[in-house]
């Protein structure tokens, strides 16, 4: 294949599948009797800098939580327990940050490092029922979900301050926030500072799996599992591993709002990123860059949806729909170039070889 | 086997992520189908903020909207609703109210103590549009200066419970009755307090069957807008022999209703927030004994007429029994031969010789 095709193949898919949800979100809106052309004006509308520091900080948050995904999926271990595991770790970090018993910012990064080890303990659960006890850890994640939220609300309720009619965890003492970053300008809203995370956890993510033997190990197993074993890999190990690196990463996704903004763990807690992750994984096809490019996607259209929701009169729930196409199509458009790729690889592996043995027979 | 797991996993993902969406629509032919496109006065411009779910509850928030109604009618305002999308965190509801402040709408009504925390922070933001918020506690989130734009309307649920509580009592055969809440949190815990205290201020031997459909605060969704949740929970007190179940569920609720109607003759659901019997399907009726009344409507009318004469109220509003802030209902009439006793009940808190706890017993 010359490069010139190799590139429009790369960029055949990304672009068909925003082709694709484009025309079916039309055709919803259209259906559902909402403005198709006020949807696009909005959506084709450059944001305002307060907005974009909302979607890089949404895009941040979520691109953790697709890595905690990503890391699973990337040896077929469906770890659909990143919303629990997001959920202790949280929790156990509001706890302990707002007990404070270190001073300023020692306090901050030992409520991080907690955060973590409590998230991939509670991945861990599932991990050793998968290699101990053969239990599809695609069930135990999401029974340890629901247990989660069921266990830190009464601990909440336990341990919680009340403020009207809201119960939440101590407020973290002033000295250990960490505060936001202001890149536009003057604007009310500001970059988290633990966003940063995200990048540190992306480039570590990338380094691993590419430079490392856990790394190869984990791909190995991903790509077969009776190869890995028969190359040597301890499958079980790998299993608990993984589960325990995801899970530590899953338990960072709260950190960036609950030092920059929140301040504890009460009932504005943000539900629901750690499925979302698992979408923007799939979307990013379990890539570094592609996981942030699907991060940017979903937090663009939860950003839009509100002045679609003010301005146009759409339903938040048809922007979540949108989303919900927008990630069918991807995979049915990835899943269609590769196939187009694949053909012409043939034909082309088939000229090479049928091109030399012709002339053998001309001569 | 790679293949069919990817695909397993979208699928999953798929319907994890459309889970929240549709019957939205399922509210059964009131009034309010149009929202605010209907309006079109030179009264003041209200923008309403509601939380997941939004109107169609026939309870919490089209409380909220009949008041918005009202004001649309009487005062000739106009309005904007944006409701939230599932899995929101403060930026989100900060962006809602921001955007409608920006837009010129004033006042801006946030329709749940959720948004407390973004109300506080966005109403110093813009120091010249009104922001309220229901159930709100953003008072205590302000720090030492009260802002002047901003102002809780929170309700003394406690007193209207209390009064359902005793006509809960009053009708009881079984000497047994239920509760069914949406989230164990604070707010739905003053309503169970009430009742419990209403029901053993008629007889302290009545059994009292708590179920809240959910333990996880965070999780509305289950505790508010889950009806086979909320007729599952009602089942089960039935099973145990309860024959009056109150609920404060707000969806929810309306399968507590589903259950004591399929229960038969003699089982009575009592109704929150709103009137219920006057949106209940007529088979429904039957068996809704009263509703515990909080006025959300005459607060938003409140608030929205206060705004436009320029007397806006700060820091906090409560409607209590003494304000008709909170009450009950007495359509279809089946509470006419007790109502004698509930008003006594009334009285006795009104004028301060009961005290209703907000927190249960236990």
């Amino acid at each position: 294949m010359n490069p010139a095709k190799r590139i429009g193949l790369a960029v055949a898919a990304p672009v068909l599948a925003f082709a694709i949800a484009g025309i079916f979100a039309s055709a919803l809106l259209a259906v559902t009797g909402n403005d198709v052309a006020g949807f696009w004006d909005t959506m084709l509308t450059w944001p305002e800098n307060r907005q974009l520091v909302n979607i890089l900080n949404q895009t941040g948050i979520l691109y953790l939580s697709g890595l905690a995904a990503a890391i699973g999926f990337r040896m077929n271990l469906f770890n659909i327990g990143v919303e629990g595991q997001y959920r202790i770790g949280t929790f156990v970090a509001a706890v302990v940050a707002g007990e404070a018993w270190l001073p300023g910012k020692a306090n901050t990064l030992l409520a991080i490092v907690l955060a973590m080890v409590a998230g991939a303990l509670w991945a861990g659960i599932a991990g050793l029922l998968r290699v101990t006890r053969g239990v599809s850890e695609v069930i135990s994640t999401i029974m340890l979900n629901s247990i989660a939220g069921l266990l830190v609300g009464y601990l909440v309720a336990k341990v919680g301050v009340t403020t009207g009619v809201s119960t939440g965890t101590k407020t973290i003492p002033e000295e250990s926030w960490v505060g936001g970053i202001q890149i536009f300008g003057d604007t009310p809203t500001e970059l988290y500072g633990l966003v940063l995370l995200a990048i540190v956890a992306g480039v570590a993510f990338h380094v691993m799996l590419n430079n490392t033997t856990f790394g190869f190990n984990l791909r190995a197993t991903g790509r077969s599992e009776s190869a890995a074993v028969a190359a040597g890999v301890d499958v079980k190990r790998m299993v608990v591993t993984s589960m325990l690196l995801s899970g530590a990463v899953a338990g960072l996704i709260g950190m960036p709002v609950l030092f920059g903004q929140a301040h504890n763990y009460g009932t504005s807690f943000q539900l629901g990123i750690g499925f979302a992750g698992i979408a923007v994984a799939l979307l990013g096809r379990n890539h570094p860059v592609g996981i942030a490019l699907g991060a940017l996607v979903f937090s663009f259209l939860a950003e839009q949806g509100n002045v679609l929701n003010i301005l146009v009169g759409v339903s938040p729930d048809i922007v979540a729909v949108t989303q919900g196409i927008i990630l069918l199509a991807v995979v049915i458009a990835y899943e269609f170039v590769r196939r187009y790729r694949l053909r012409l690889e043939q034909s082309s592996v088939a000229e090479q070889v049928a091109g030399p043995a012709t002339e053998e027979a001309k001569a | 086997m790679r293949r069919f797991s990817k695909i397993a996993a979208v699928a999953l993902v798929a319907s994890l992520t459309l889970a929240g969406c549709g019957n939205d629509d399922n509210s059964s032919g009131s009034d309010s189908a149009e929202g605010c496109k209907g309006a079109s006065g030179d009264g003041p411009k209200v923008g309403l903020a509601y939380d997941v779910g939004g109107r169609g509850d026939r309870s919490f928030n089209d409380s909220a909207w009949e008041g918005m109604q009202k004001a649309i009618d009487d005062l000739g305002a106009t309005c904007t609703e944006a409701k939230a999308a599932a899995g929101e965190n403060d930026t989100q509801r900060e962006e809602r109210l921001r955007t409608l402040a920006e837009q010129g709408f004033d006042p801006v009504v946030a329709i749940g103590f959720i948004y407390s925390p973004a109300a506080a922070k966005v109403a110093a933001e813009f120091p010249d549009t009104h922001f309220s918020v229901i159930d709100g506690y953003s008072q205590f989130l302000v720090g030492e200066k009260p802002l002047d734009n901003l102002v809780d309307l929170t309700f003394a649920e406690e007193q209207g419970s209390y009064l359902v509580g005793v006509a809960a009592a009053l009708t009881t055969k079984a000497k047994h009755v239920g509760f069914v809440g949406g989230t164990h949190g604070d707010l739905i815990k003053k309503f169970e307090a009430g009742y419990e205290a209403g029901v053993k201020s008629v007889d302290p031997s009545i059994k009292i069957e708590v179920k809240y459909l959910t333990e996880d605060p965070n999780d509305g969704k289950v505790g508010f807008e889950n009806p086979s949740g909320g007729k599952l929970a009602a089942e089960g007190q039935l099973d145990k022999g309860a024959d009056v179940i109150y609920h404060a569920a707000g969806k929810s609720g309306n399968g507590v209703f589903e259950a004591v109607e399929a229960a038969g003759d003699g089982i009575w659901a009592i109704g929150v927030d709103s009137d219920q019997y006057q949106t209940a399907p007529a088979g429904q009726k039957e068996h809704i004994l009263t509703s515990m009344l909080k006025r959300i409507d005459t607060a938003v009318f409140e608030y929205v007429k206060a705004v436009g004469d320029g007397q806006a109220p700060s820091g906090n509003v409560t409607y209590d029994l003494a304000g008709d802030g909170v009450g009950y209902s007495t359509s279809g009439g089946f509470v006419d031969d007790i109502k004698d006793q509930i008003d006594a009940a009334a009285e006795k808190i009104k004028s301060g010789e009961v005290k209703v706890p907000t927190a249960p017993a236990n």
